[in-house]
């Protein structure tokens, strides 16, 4: 250790920077996630349980679930196919699709969610298709489906695409020479490869689908017990000055944050330790690899 | 053609591209470029009236004054933030690594109402700070305080794998050339990690700009003072404004892609800069 002495602050510093982060990080992050669950049970359990039996609260857990599961598996084929796209073959214009692919990201909620309004809304170019055909998209499911594939659009892709870029492309062009079929190959040789990076997009995207606000705010017309959401049912029961029901639902969220950062940290450390062991062959040549790792 | 041709031994590259192409235009391509139609039917005598009004105008100072207070508090805490967890050891930092990413996984509502609980003048904070005179609920501040807490992930992920890369004989040389310890941060360390620094900060900036879920419970929303333009979109939308709601949504649009546009070209930059760096290491 003494060599590497030059390399740090004194100790005075190093304390002051150790109470500056920690101290920002106690009062920005610690406590927020410690009041959710303080406010949720102030009255004691039995309030507690109340709120979350509550049908309004029930439907709407219901609902962010299945706007979940009809996202997701969407998403998770656009990620594959895109990445495969990107990180497999060399076109014109790639560059701007990754960017293309980020576009998401620098909208506003809000303007995502007004976006569908311009187009299925009563005003909307379909709108007057759809009402004669009496098919409800704004402030019904399908919109909040839209407006959370919208804003989920990006997190997959872009886990997997600098992953698979990394892993470059000999793997597979080994196994598709020695007569792999299309599919075999993906089930045999990307896959396994990319499971790790694919479950951390997917964890991600998970999380923003469930929480998401703003953009399914604006097209579900909030109706309750209908087009609810766990996110929007807390703000209703907020606006009502129900601090127990609406901390009640909060905690479900925050629990779900809670295991989205387990899970997380869990793939984090399983794609660091595949990592190392891929660079233990480097080790010879290059210690300081193996060393980090 | 040739050359194109030698790379697909794969299978899958037109189906692969065309779902993710056809998937990207109808998700968000072709919803943009109609928003983008719907503007350009307005005359720009309308256009700028109403992206004008003293009110849009005062949720525009709101929004981008906050998001830049925000992502500076986020920048200066951030760089801390990412330093300690890197090189410094101590009890729980695991923990608290994996706690940084909170504000991604937790949904903005939750964290509204809570910071709201938090630093209302009754809260656990808000109590604290009242004999000192500061209010922070349902004032700007507030807003600051909400911003805060969506951008932390931004920094200090940007950040941290930067200060990880840095080789520590570099640090040595400087101090065995005489450097203190400052001089070394400032000469030799901060110029490396700057690119980053901007990067995560022009995130949480991006991010704070179009927050609308944490902000709207802590805000108080009271036009001209703590009204931030999102929610400006929202009311006109439920006022069956749909005019106004486009163009201040075109509004935010621009600024949007404009920042987008720099993070590319941050990214870029660092990215050259840094195979450069290394290509000259290392001439194999």
């Amino acid at each position: 250790m003494t060599p590497r002495r030059v390399n740090t602050e004194s100790w005075p510093v190093r304390l002051l920077l150790c109470v500056l982060a920690l101290g920002f990080l106690f009062f920005f992050l610690g406590l927020p996630l410690l009041s959710v669950f303080v406010e949720a049970f102030k009255q004691g359990f039995g309030p507690y349980f109340e709120a979350l039996c509550d049908a309004d609260t029930r439907s709407a857990i219901t609902l962010t679930l299945v706007i979940a599961v009809m996202v997701l598996p969407l998403n998770i084929l656009f990620g594959l196919s895109a990445a495969w796209a990107i990180a497999r073959f060399d076109f014109r214009g790639k560059s701007l699709l990754i960017t293309l692919i980020d576009l998401p990201f620098a909208v506003s909620p809000v303007v995502a969610g007004l976006l569908f309004i311009l187009i299925f809304g009563r005003q909307g170019f379909l709108g007057d298709w759809l009402g004669a055909h009496d098919i409800k998209i704004i402030f019904a499911l399908p919109g909040m489906v839209l407006a959370t594939m919208f804003v989920t659009v990006p997190y997959i892709a872009r886990e997997l695409i600098p992953l698979m870029q990394a892993q470059g492309r000999d793997e597979e062009e080994a196994a598709v020479s020695l007569g792999a079929s299309g599919l075999q190959m993906f089930w045999r040789v990307t896959l396994p490869n990319i499971k790790w990076g694919l479950l951390y997009g997917v964890i991600l995207a998970n999380a923003r689908a469930m929480g998401e606000f703003g953009a399914v705010s604006v097209v579900s017309g909030h109706i309750r017990g209908m087009t609810n959401t766990l996110p929007l049912h807390v703000e209703i029961l907020y606006n009502e000055y129900n601090s127990v029901g609406a901390f009640a639902a909060a905690s479900v969220l925050a629990l779900l944050a809670l295991v989205t950062l387990v899970a997380k940290t869990i793939v984090e450390w399983r794609m660091a330790r595949e990592i190392a062991m891929l660079s233990a062959d480097l080790s010879i040549e290059n210690p300081a690899v193996a060393a980090k790792s | 053609m040739t050359n194109s041709r030698k790379h697909r031994v794969l299978p899958g590259f037109g189906l692969s591209l065309g779902f993710a192409l056809v998937y990207l235009s109808l998700l968000v391509l072709l919803p943009l470029a109609g928003l983008v139609a719907h503007g350009v039917h307005m005359s720009f005598a309308d256009f700028w009236a109403t992206a004008t009004t003293p009110r849009t105008l005062a949720s525009y100072r709101v929004t981008f004054g906050c998001a830049l207070l925000a992502a500076l508090v986020n920048a200066f805490f951030g760089l801390i933030v990412a330093w300690v967890l890197v090189r410094y050891d101590f009890p729980g930092k695991r923990f608290i690594d994996a706690l940084v990413d909170l504000p991604f996984a937790l949904p903005t509502a939750v964290a509204g109402i809570t910071l709201t609980t938090l630093y209302a003048n009754t809260g656990w904070v808000g109590s604290l700070l009242v004999p000192l005179g500061i209010q922070i609920a349902f004032k700007p501040a507030g807003i600051v305080v909400a911003l805060i807490f969506i951008g932390i992930p931004f920094v200090v992920r940007t950040v941290q794998p930067v200060i990880e890369d840095i080789e520590q004989e570099i640090e040595e040389a400087a101090a065995t050339l005489g450097a203190t310890r400052w001089q070394t941060f400032r000469r030799v360390l901060f110029p490396a990690l700057a690119p980053a620094l901007l990067t995560g900060f022009t995130l949480a900036f991006s991010r704070a700009i179009g927050e609308y879920g944490s902000v709207i419970f802590i805000a108080g929303n009271m036009p001209m003072v703590s009204e931030i333009t999102p929610l400006m979109i929202i009311s006109k939308l439920e006022q069956y404004d749909t005019q106004g709601a486009i163009v201040l949504a075109l509004v935010m649009l621009v600024i949007s892609f404009v920042l987008l546009l720099a993070i590319n070209l941050l990214q870029w930059y660092a990215a050259n800069r840094h195979t450069q760096r290394h290509s000259e290491r290392k001439p194999a």
